[in-house]
Formats: C-alpha cells, sequence, structure tokens
C-alpha cells in the first residue's frame, strides 16, 4: 500500500500542515490569552509602567480588601448554581417533551425555545417589560388590576433585581446545548424501546431513566461543557438591564469586575488575578460534573 | 401488531403538551413583544393601560431609524457593511480553518493528538467573555485594536466548531478514505474531494453556528472607530438615548434577528442532523 511507503515523518507533516492553520489562532487566541492572565495575575502590571513580581499580593487584596469583589464572586456562584443546573434541566426537558411531540411540530419548537438565545439584544425588550416607572409592561398590568398600589422598581430595586436577571437567563438558556439534546433524542436507537416495552417498562419516566439517559451521556456532557461555559459568564444580560455598575452592585459579576479594573482603570495585574480564580472555579466544576454524568451511563 | 406509540399515557401526554405550551408562552411573549412594538407608533409605546396588540401599525420607526441616521457622522450602510463583512468573513475563514484541522484529528494518527483532543474540549469552557481581556491585551501588544482584524481573529480561536466537526467526520466510513489514498489522493487530495464535500451538514451548521455568534457580536472593548463600529453598537447607542427611541430601536432590534432565525429556520434539519455526534465520547 502507497500509505505504508512513504516516511513516515512526511505523512506527520501533511497532518500537522492541516492542522496548524487553525492551531495558530486556537494558541494565539485561547491558550496564550489563559496562559499570560496567570503569569501577569502575580503582577503589577498597567500597561503604561514596567510590571514588578508582586507574588500573590493581588489575590490577597481581592479576597481581603475588595469587597466589590467578594459580591461580585458570590453573584457569580449565584448565578451559575441557580441558572446553570436550572437552565440545563429545562433545556433537557423540553428537548425531551419536544421529543415526544408529532414530526411536524417539532422543528416550529425548536426555532421557538432557540430563538432567545440567537435573536442578538432582543433581551433588552425585559426592560421595557420590567421597567421601572408605572409604563412598565409587569407594573402597569399589576396597577391595573390593582394588585400594586405603586410601582415596583425591579431593575433597580436590591430586592428584586438579582430575580430579574435570572428570569431572564433562565429565558435564554436554551442555547447550543438545547440543540445537542435535540439532536440527541432524534438519533436514539428505536428497536431499544421496543425490546424495553417487551422486558416490562410501563412508562416514559422508566424509558428515560433506564434507556434514553445512558445512551444521551455524550450529549450530556457537551451540554455541561457548554452550559459552564455560559452560566459563569454572566455579564451582560445584568449590565443591560440593571445597568453597569448596579444598585450597591447588587447584580455584579466577576465578568464585569473584570472588564471594570481590566478595560476601565488598566489595572491588567488585578483583573487578571480574578480572572484566574473564575478560570479555576470553572475547571473545578467541569471535573466534578464530569464525574457524575459519566456515571450515568454505568448503571 | 407494532405500536406506533409505546408506553404512553394521557395523563402524560396532557403533561407534556401543558408543560411546553406554558414554557412556549413565556419564550414567544417577550418576541413577541419585541415584534409588536416595532410597529407601534409613539402614542401607543407608552400607553397606560399596555395593549397586547398594535391598534395602528405603522413603518414610522423604521423611516426613523434613516432619518436618525441622515444626521449621524457615519452613514448606516458603514455599519451594516461592518457587521455583515466581519459575520461573513470570520464564518468563511473560519469553517474553512476548522474542517481543515478537524480531518487530521478525526482520522489521521501523530504525535500529540490525543493531547490536542483534551485540550479542544477542555477550551470549550473558556467563552470569549472570559478571556476578553488578556485577548484585548494581546491585541493592543500587536496593534490589532481597532481593526476587523481585532474582530475576526478571536473567533478564529475558537475550539467549538472544530470539536464539532471533527466528531462529524469520525462518524466517516474509514474504507472510502483508503480507497481515495490507494487511488493515489494526496492527504489534501482527499480532504478536498472526499471528505469536505461528504460532511456538507457539519459545515453547513458551523457555518450557521458562527454567523449568528458573530452576528450578534457588538466588539465595544475592540473597537473605538465610529466607522469600523458593529450594527448592533448603534442600536445600544439609539437605545442609549432614552424613551422616546424605544419604538426606534424595536425597529432595530427586529430587523437585526431576521438574519440570525432566517438561516437557522433554513439549516434546521442539518443542524440537527449535526448536532447528534456533538457528544463527548471517549
Amino acid at each position: 500500500m502507497k500509505k505504508t511507503k512513504r516516511p513516515s515523518l512526511l505523512k506527520y507533516t501533511e497532518s500537522y500542515l492541516m492542522l496548524g492553520f487553525w492551531f495558530v489562532f486556537f494558541v494565539f487566541f485561547t491558550l496564550i490569552p489563559i496562559g499570560i492572565s496567570v503569569v501577569i495575575s502575580f503582577t503589577d502590571y498597567n500597561m503604561l509602567q514596567t510590571p514588578h513580581f508582586v507574588g500573590f499580593n493581588n489575590y490577597i487584596r481581592l479576597l481581603l480588601d475588595d469587597e466589590i469583589f467578594v459580591k461580585s464572586l458570590a453573584n457569580t456562584l449565584l448565578f451559575a448554581v441557580i441558572t446553570g443546573p436550572v437552565g440545563y434541566l429545562i433545556s433537557f426537558i423540553i428537548a425531551w417533551f419536544i421529543n415526544e411531540t408529532g414530526r411536524g411540530i417539532r422543528p416550529f419548537l425548536t426555532v421557538l425555545f432557540y430563538s432567545p438565545s440567537i435573536a442578538g439584544s432582543i433581551y433588552v425588550v425585559w426592560t421595557y417589560i420590567f421597567s421601572d416607572d408605572s409604563y412598565g409592561l409587569l407594573n402597569s398590568t399589576l396597577l391595573n388590576m390593582g394588585i400594586l398600589k405603586k410601582p415596583i422598581q425591579w431593575l433597580t430595586d436590591t430586592n428584586y433585581n438579582f430575580y430579574v436577571v435570572i428570569v431572564v437567563i433562565l429565558w435564554m438558556s436554551m442555547g447550543t446545548s438545547f440543540l445537542a439534546f435535540i439532536a440527541g433524542l432524534q438519533s436514539l436507537n428505536k428497536s431499544l424501546f421496543e425490546s424495553a416495552a417487551i422486558d416490562g417498562i410501563r412508562n416514559r419516566w422508566q424509558e428515560l431513566w433506564y434507556i434514553t439517559l445512558p445512551q444521551m451521556v455524550p450529549q450530556l456532557l457537551i451540554g455541561a461543557v457548554l452550559t459552564i461555559s455560559t452560566s459563569f459568564a454572566v455579564g451582560a444580560v445584568p449590565a443591560a438591564l440593571t445597568g453597569n455598575p448596579s444598585t450597591d452592585y447588587s447584580t455584579h459579576t466577576l465578568i464585569l469586575h473584570i472588564e471594570d479594573y481590566g478595560n476601565t482603570r488598566l489595572e491588567m495585574g488585578y483583573a487578571s488575578s480574578a480572572a484566574v480564580i473564575l478560570f479555576i472555579i470553572m475547571v473545578a466544576t467541569w471535573f466534578v460534573i464530569n464525574k457524575g454524568v459519566r456515571s450515568l451511563g454505568k448503571d | 401488531m407494532k405500536q406506533n406509540k409505546l408506553n404512553r399515557s394521557t395523563g402524560g401526554n396532557i403533561v407534556v403538551i401543558l408543560f411546553l405550551l406554558i414554557m412556549g408562552l413565556f419564550t414567544a411573549f417577550p418576541i413577541y413583544f419585541s415584534i409588536i412594538n416595532a410597529f407601534k407608533p409613539l402614542s401607543e409605546l407608552y400607553l397606560f393601560p399596555p395593549r397586547f396588540v398594535v391598534y395602528n401599525p405603522t413603518f414610522n420607526n423604521f423611516k426613523d431609524i434613516i432619518a436618525l441616521q441622515s444626521q449621524a457622522t457615519v452613514p448606516m450602510e458603514r455599519y451594516i457593511f461592518n457587521t455583515v463583512f466581519v459575520a461573513v468573513a470570520t464564518t468563511v475563514i473560519y469553517v474553512f480553518l476548522a474542517c481543515l484541522a478537524a480531518y487530521p484529528l478525526a482520522k489521521h494518527n501523530f504525535p500529540g493528538k490525543e493531547f490536542i483532543h483534551k485540550l479542544i474540549v477542555f477550551a470549550i469552557l473558556f467563552s470569549t467573555q472570559v478571556t476578553a481581556l488578556p485577548q484585548y491585551l494581546l491585541m493592543s501588544k500587536t496593534g490589532m485594536l481597532d481593526t476587523y482584524c481585532a474582530l475576526i481573529f478571536p473567533a478564529l480561536g475558537s475550539s467549538f466548531g472544530v470539536f464539532l466537526v471533527m466528531q462529524f467526520i469520525g462518524a466517516f466510513p474509514d474504507d472510502v478514505i483508503e480507497a481515495a489514498r490507494i487511488d493515489g489522493c494526496s492527504e489534501f487530495g482527499v480532504f478536498f474531494k472526499i471528505v469536505f464535500p461528504s460532511v456538507k451538514p457539519a459545515w453547513v451548521t458551523l457555518a450557521i453556528l458562527t454567523f449568528i455568534a458573530n452576528w450578534n457580536a457588538t466588539g465595544t472593548q475592540v473597537i473605538f472607530t465610529e466607522s469600523l463600529k458593529l450594527l448592533p453598537t448603534m442600536m445600544n447607542q439609539i437605545t442609549a438615548a432614552g424613551i422616546d427611541r424605544a419604538g426606534v430601536a424595536a425597529a432595530v432590534s427586529f430587523i437585526l434577528m431576521i438574519p440570525p432565525m432566517v438561516s437557522f429556520i433554513l439549516s434546521q434539519s442539518q443542524v440537527v442532523e449535526t448536532m447528534a455526534y456533538s457528544g463527548i465520547k471517549e
């Protein structure tokens, strides 16, 4: 065969060449940025002066001396812990239920549920729904029905704005992982369901648990990666809805804190240390969830 | 006889329909509102109590976009060109680079392959928002800030597309590739003549997902020159001007949402076919 006659180095050259064009961009715009964040997080780099090595000073300052960082860390974790699992679960349930409907209506339902995550900045319509004054859709409806006496400041009152952001993030949570679930469900091995019915599977709940989920592990895993990637990156939505900064930093997140110190104040070293903490949390979450989802397939 | 629906109770069906109905209304309502707001005259936008339908639909909001823009320093066409150019250029280049890289990752054996596989999955975790700051730093040091490169290049470094196509090519039969090699095809020949045309659903999907993501990009942190700004940024500038621009803002966001929606609707069956292979196996 021709393949075996070729010198092995040449064969590798072709593989590396094909990979290489993309890999250059991958290294330069994904790997190196992650790497330099780690390096400059140990310096006082500010883009103007020569950076000095400062050890763990940035991290110490973040944790002990920066109340807004602690607040935004707490908010980021809270947003992720709530919107991540809930969004993931809703995405799966909706994908599963869509798969239970007729063939004709499935494409329509898929577009409907996917549309908030692709329709760009359409989520700003929520600022109209939750608007603080009595003209806001929710306020005026509730006032009109006599439920409220005066308008609620949904977006600026710290009692409410955190929940408003959660509602909007959940509304946008049917993203790429949702598509992976839809596709995974449609490509399941149909004959397994028939033999399972003979073996005594009695309802869809048992079908889901014993047949569907074990086959869906690959899709569930990629869904988990994508969900982690978006749920820790919350920032644009609270900034657009509740202002940046929000009242008493009530919806401030790590992404916004990093932007504030990095892009605005140019304290790159300090901002990078906040980014590195975010990276560590995301990677740790992925390792835990990876283990958990894989155990689903082992029963 | 073989039943079409196994294990399907009426009660369960009602739960399914009810859940989809409630969640569907919750999903559709804000979209419905932003669409009708685009066609409301200003007098209807801030009515008390609010109306859930339009009484006198109008195209004035759309006309106002043009009127507003004629006073601006940068013509409307420039923002449209920027967004279309950036979205299309990113999509075309990324789809090509990602497919070319995915082929050896799926079908060749070379030192370092397993490591790169792991790296790719790992890198999906880091979205562009998370790496924005160090990317900004890199681009400022290389003079890329405030150019089209700042909008296009970071998107080319994404690993999700490569992962998606790699999984799809992985399911492509090896003997077809082997036959082409015996016929004397080089690896580039195999890729361009056999693999690339055969995995059309994969690159159509990747093209759609890349296009949608970059169509919605704002680029506010890397672009400062007005004539290089993107359409969504222009929209934010209109919206920021206050409530009397609400109708115009709704009209702009209505126009902006059409290209991603239409492209997804047209390609949905190919997207679903591709995403079936998107799982993480080992």
